[in-house]
């Protein structure tokens, strides 16, 4: 990968009022310009807020909506991920992340682990996206993942093994409350799984947290550049709006994973026969006579 | 090698923990407030001062995130009141430099105490914690504010407060703080001391006292609140931990005898798309 400017946008949007959210970004853009930021990452569903419930079908967009065009035009002045709801073909609703550049459409990811326990059910407002894939941006090779997906680290690691070496992470992570000693505890319990993550997967992890208020919950923002040494680039504080440039160093990530070659020993083939094993159990398959598995 | 290995055991279910970080609570309250009371498009809130320590933190809270001007003390004593109370919540009105207001309520009490015939302090209380509602929501018309509420999170699991009475409100900062929680940020907040010092009482009645009431002290029912809803112990657990097993089996009748009071009215379902089951919007809809 090159070396290349990542604005972290730590926005608080408007709960389904996607024009407004619309002029956030655009005011995110400004400045991540000014700083000669490649990409400016906004947070997930930072166009339509999180708290959406019935709104989900109303706010949805396609690729061919006017406000995702006004997105798209602003991608002709550096690249963005964005957070919106898609309405997929087949009208599947889903928590979406796209990545823009040039004013085409690089990648689409939709957020595959859909929390539906707790405080959340997201379960019930979104079908669940089925595929994790790297892609390539003009700065060199990444993967997306939309806030609990970072929590399987399935996902890192088959985005990495995809060819990965930017991971960015997109969340509306509400808090739940603050300790002694600890501060508001979501916050540093985010950052050990991220540097984990980062050194786990020798790559660099760029994660945006919302802020703001929706219902009475709270969301923690404390969004971080961390390198594949697990060291922080860049932080923003808690619960307040601002935006910071990391850059990304294409050395610094040839050096780690020469140093860590962790990469370079993974071994696909074990995992892949392992999981066939386990799958064949968990399903109950048997084999055909053909190598291939039938229930 | 000779020394014997130190042994670890299990770790037990997690002790009661009722500490705060106070300052970054505090940010998440005021942030709260000014958050959800701006985008309804108002600027202010109404507070019903009692003189105790719930609505005094409601307050200062109020303060720090709408200013001294963005916030409507009002203060509804009884007759039978005790004039501490009254004095308590001047000392708040006088140390936040917020408008305050006096609405006795002792005749619109008596008025409907006598037509309503022979009612018990329980009842009368009810009427009290509801006309002071009538009267905050009436005034919250007249300031363009919201009603700020102020049932802690003890209360509000234990049924603790009336419905429709000083259960009501539009935004109530205190709802995910227990009492002890409360103690803490109000003291970090320089209340008055003759308010954090003096026994949590709903003063509907002279001598009334909350900790008599519930039978337990704030101390101790908070650690069992603590343990069997946020930490999600089982209840004998927590009674091989040491506390009083028809405490505990008390404490968890009361939450589940108190549900009603925590939800909106059931609604018989006759449609295909009935309010609160498949019609479910965030209550910041639109805002």
């Amino acid at each position: 990968m090159q070396t290349v400017r990542v604005a972290l946008a730590q926005i608080a949007p408007k709960l389904g009022d996607l024009e407004s959210n619309l002029e956030l970004h655009k005011e995110a853009i400004r400045l991540a310009r000014r700083e000669k930021a490649g990409i400016v990452v906004f947070p997930e569903l930072s166009l339509t807020g999180y708290v959406l419930r019935d709104q989900v079908p109303e706010i949805a967009l396609t690729r061919k909506s006017p406000l995702f065009k006004k997105l798209l035009a602003a991608s002709e002045a550096l690249d963005l991920i964005v957070g919106f709801v898609e309405e997929s073909p087949g009208h599947r609703f889903q928590n979406a992340t796209a990545y823009l550049s040039k004013g085409r459409v690089v990648h689409v990811h939709r957020k595959v682990y859909l929390p539906t326990y707790g405080m959340f059910d997201e379960g019930r407002d979104f079908a669940a996206g089925d595929l994790i894939r790297a892609f390539k941006t003009p700065a060199g090779p990444a993967g997306m993942l939309i806030c609990e997906d970072a929590w399987h680290p399935v996902s890192a690691w088959i985005l990495v093994q995809d060819g990965a070496e930017m991971l960015f992470t997109l969340s509306s992570g509400p808090t739940r409350g603050a300790k002694p000693g600890r501060g508001i505890t979501s916050l540093p319990i985010w950052h050990d799984l991220l540097r984990t993550t980062a050194q786990f997967q020798t790559s660099f992890v760029v994660y945006v947290n919302r802020v703001g208020y929706e219902d009475g919950l709270n969301f923690g923002g404390g969004s971080i550049a961390i390198d594949p040494f697990g060291r922080t680039l860049a932080t923003l504080p808690g619960l307040a709006s601002g935006v910071v440039v990391a850059e990304l160093d294409g050395e610094v990530l040839r050096r780690a994973r020469a140093a860590y070659p962790l990469l370079r020993d993974e071994n696909l083939e074990l995992v892949h026969r392992e999981v066939s094993r386990i799958r064949q159990v968990r399903f109950q398959l048997e084999e055909t006579a053909a190598g291939g598995k039938t229930r | 090698m000779s020394r014997r290995p130190q042994i670890y055991k299990a770790t037990p279910p997690r002790e009661p923990d009722l500490t705060l970080d106070v300052a970054a609570t505090l940010q998440i309250l005021e942030g709260f407030l000014k958050n959800e009371v701006e985008r309804t498009g108002l600027h202010r809130v109404v507070v019903g001062l009692s003189g105790g320590i719930d609505s005094a933190l409601a307050a200062y809270l109020a303060v720090r995130a709408l200013g001294p001007s963005g916030v409507v003390g009002v203060l509804m004593p009884y007759r039978s009141s005790a004039p501490s109370s009254v004095r308590d919540a001047e000392a708040v009105v006088g140390a936040l430099g917020i408008v305050a207001e006096r609405f006795e309520i002792s005749e619109l009490v008596d008025v409907f105490a006598a037509k309503a015939g022979k009612i018990g302090p329980r009842r009368l209380g009810n009427v009290m914690a509801r006309v002071r509602m009538l009267v905050l929501y009436d005034r919250s018309v007249e300031h363009d504010a919201l009603v700020l509420g102020t049932s802690n999170k003890t209360e509000l699991l234990l049924g603790y407060g009336t419905i429709h009475g000083d259960l009501a409100s539009a935004l109530n900062p205190l709802g995910d703080l227990y009492k002890t929680q409360v103690r803490e940020l109000a003291r970090a907040l320089s209340v008055p001391k003759s308010i954090l010092d003096k026994a949590p009482s709903a003063d509907l009645w002279p001598e009334q006292t909350d900790e008599a009431d519930l039978g337990v002290t704030y101390d101790e029912v908070d650690r069992i609140l603590a343990l069997l809803v946020d930490a999600r112990v089982i209840p004998g657990t927590i009674v091989a931990k040491g506390f009083r097993r028809e405490t505990v089996l008390r404490v968890q009748k009361l939450i589940t005898r108190s549900q009603f009071k925590r939800r909106m009215p059931l609604i018989a379902k006759v449609s295909t798309r009935s309010i609160g089951w498949d019609f479910r919007y965030p209550r910041d809809w639109k805002t």
